[in-house]
């Protein structure tokens, strides 16, 4: 009876402080919620509107007959319309789209002449899963139900031809690293400092606020960068990882990415009270990171407001970034965009831990 | 310099802090001489380090207004960095660093030359004897190692006003005599020097001393006035069976405290009371005890310290 009365005296005292650790309390309803919504809805193997773009050479009845069916499969979305094979290719490298669907002005012969493919998919096969999604377009069935004789369907794969996953993962996942490691090492900064109690010598010290956020960033993009070189160095020689841009290049995504993610930090750093909310709301950001950045699953085929989430997330421009610049060979300036949303980010998020930190105790 | 430096390093008026509901401070008058070592006296919880916190400008005060070395505080704490030195009552220097490698954190943070910096940790490891643990890891040091090396990280910088939150807490006594000594000589250097403590001979040491008790300012002045204007009369009395004589003596209404010191007993009086030592003898008697010896005596900061909390229990 006395260990029975001791158990529960210490079951119902953690109970108490769960209810008054708010944090925690929020893990423990919000992550399962959160995994099944993004297993169930985000989560989609059977991967549907792909972004894709339409240059119709023929322009004959039968040709935007074709188009419409192939959209009517829903795997595919037409957002825009190409002039020739060159633009697709451009708009494909930029990450506007994930398929080009190339007509040639003998349409109509080909169709009926039937041994020649009469429509040229062209798909960013980087990712496999997007890669098997496309194949099924080329199965007749799905595109000609109307049409007297199916066209044939010739998909050219771009990027990763021999399907390997590994080529599509590597360089995704120095962005799963970098969010890790780098708003871990920020999140603790400063809560390390106010729970060891160095905090309070440190606030009568004449630096400043801007000062001590900025040394607290620097020490650390040096062994972002570290990370960076020895994950894309074991890609490289162990995955055969082609880098087909320009290092610079990546180093400048991943730079920004780096100081995108150690301000995140020091924002969570600002809020928490102990190391171990840090930790916490690190892996609030790292959770829906790994899933909804385009990581794991192709970007295009999560529900909408998956995708406003998603671009809430600096991994996910990141993602973007570093798959254009390596598995496509972009070029920077073709996708500034992205490096502005992480630009913007790394003002806000700064500005943000700058403004809360006060060199006060109250 | 608008104003010219004033004479007092530290002034406050009415100065109030409280968290939620609890009041921490209440309405304290504060004026802190310059060259002098100011102590505030009080048991845990009777609002010392807030108000050397508030003094600081890390917490904002939640009425009256503080200046410091002719500056408003907290408003201009900014400005005063330079000028003003903080010990925490907890060790707050890294424990993970060298005493060294904190020196010249301590010194870079403030901004100190290269030369200058050699030459002030030069001058504060001669001065408070670091020499011999310098290079060891602040965290593997004794408390009384710890507390040398966290005075001399507050005095790098050579401020004019330095901030000692109960510095001695963790220290033995011989390591606190040498510890004084050497706030003595900072004194003497031209520094001013506000120590909160709970030690009776600590207290004793000080130029000038405020007794605080949640939150209020009971009693003030030099150690010598306060023993002078302490509002009670102080009786010794030996007798054979002190601890029955003391539970006569705390029955009388007129007797405000007894504490036992080996063999004696400190006996506060009230002061009106007439005759007071005759009347402490009658008692004792009166309980059919034996009393040896009878007699009043000067006061004793301790006695300063119980019949002014007991001052303010009364009122309140």
């Amino acid at each position: 009876m006395k260990s029975l009365q001791r158990i529960s005296a210490v079951v119902w005292k953690e109970l108490r402080q769960l209810r008054r650790d708010r944090l925690t309390f929020g893990m423990i309803v919000g992550i399962p919620v959160l995994q099944l919504l993004l297993f169930g809805y985000a989560i989609n193997f059977d991967v549907r509107h792909l972004g894709a773009a339409v240059a119709d050479m023929a322009n004959t009845s039968a040709s935007r007959q074709m188009v419409l069916n192939l959209a009517h499969t829903q795997v595919i979305d037409i957002k825009h319309q190409a002039r020739s094979a060159g633009e697709l290719e451009s708009m494909m490298r930029r990450g506007q789209i994930t398929v080009g669907i190339y007509i040639p002005h003998d349409f109509d012969r080909r169709l009926a002449d039937g041994d020649r493919a009469a429509v040229q998919v062209l798909a960013d096969g980087s990712d496999p899963i997007v890669q098997s999604a496309i194949a099924q377009l080329g199965q007749p069935s799905r595109v000609s139900p109307y049409l007297d004789q199916p066209p044939r369907l010739e998909i050219r794969n771009f990027y990763n031809p021999e399907r390997r996953s590994p080529v599509n993962t590597v360089p995704g996942l120095i962005g799963i690293i970098l969010t890790l490691t780098m708003i871990l090492f920020t999140a603790v900064a400063i809560v390390r400092e106010r729970e060891r109690g160095n905090l309070e010598l440190l606030i009568t010290t004449p630096i400043r606020t801007p000062e001590l956020m900025l040394a607290k960033i620097l020490p650390y993009v040096m062994i972002g960068l570290v990370q960076v070189s020895l994950v894309l160095c074991l890609g490289v020689w162990l995955f055969d990882v082609p880098v087909r841009g320009s290092l610079v290049d990546v180093y400048l995504v991943a730079l920004a990415f780096v100081v995108a993610n150690l301000s995140l930090g020091l924002m969570i750093s600002t809020m928490a009270d102990n190391q171990f909310q840090a930790m916490q709301m690190t892996f609030f950001i790292l959770l829906p990171s790994i899933l909804l950045s385009g990581f794991m699953f192709p970007f295009d085929g999560m529900p909408e407001p998956a995708q406003w989430i998603a671009e809430l997330l600096p991994m996910t421009h990141f993602m973007r970034l570093i798959r254009g610049v390596v598995l496509r060979g972009a070029e920077l300036q073709e996708m500034a965009g992205e490096l502005a949303v992480l630009a913007v980010f790394i003002g806000v998020a700064m500005s943000f831990a700058i403004l809360r930190f006060r060199k006060r105790l109250d | 310099m608008k104003t010219g430096h004033p004479e007092a390093a530290i002034q406050a008026r009415n100065l109030s802090k409280h968290f939620g509901t609890v009041m921490a401070v209440r309405e304290l008058d504060l004026e802190v001489p310059r060259q002098r070592i100011f102590g505030f006296l009080g048991p845990n919880g009777s609002g010392k380090s807030t108000t050397i916190r508030m003094l600081c400008g890390l917490l904002t005060p939640s009425q009256g207004s503080i200046e410091v070395l002719g500056r408003q505080v907290p408003r201009e704490a900014e400005a005063l960095r330079m000028q003003v030195g903080y010990m925490t009552q907890k060790f707050s220097l890294y424990e993970d660093l060298s005493g060294i490698e904190n020196l010249n954190f301590i010194g870079s943070v403030y901004t100190l030359g290269r030369k200058r910096k050699r030459r002030r940790m030069a001058e504060v490891s001669e001065q408070f004897g670091l020499d011999g643990f310098l290079k060891r890891r602040a965290g593997t040091l004794s408390g009384g190692q710890k507390q040398r090396l966290a005075l001399a990280a507050a005095t790098l910088h050579e401020p004019e006003l330095l901030f000692l939150d109960e510095p001695t807490s963790a220290v033995d006594p011989e390591n606190r005599r040498a510890f004084w000594e050497s706030l003595f000589d900072l004194v003497e250097a031209g520094t001013t020097i506000l120590v909160s403590t709970h030690y009776m001979d600590e207290a004793e040491r000080c130029h000038n001393l405020v007794i605080l008790d949640e939150g209020r300012l009971v009693a003030s002045g030099s150690p010598t006035e306060l023993s002078r204007n302490i509002h009670a009369q102080v009786i010794v009395v030996q007798s054979e069976q002190p601890r029955r004589a003391g539970k006569a003596l705390h029955g009388q209404a007129w007797v405000r405290s007894v504490a036992q010191i080996g063999t004696e007993l400190r006996v506060l009086v009230d002061p009106s009371t007439a005759d007071a030592s005759e009347a402490v003898r009658q008692v004792v008697l009166g309980a059919g005890l034996n009393v040896s010896e009878c007699r009043a005596d000067r006061a004793s900061l301790e006695d300063v310290f119980v019949a002014a909390t007991m001052d303010h229990e009364a009122s309140a």
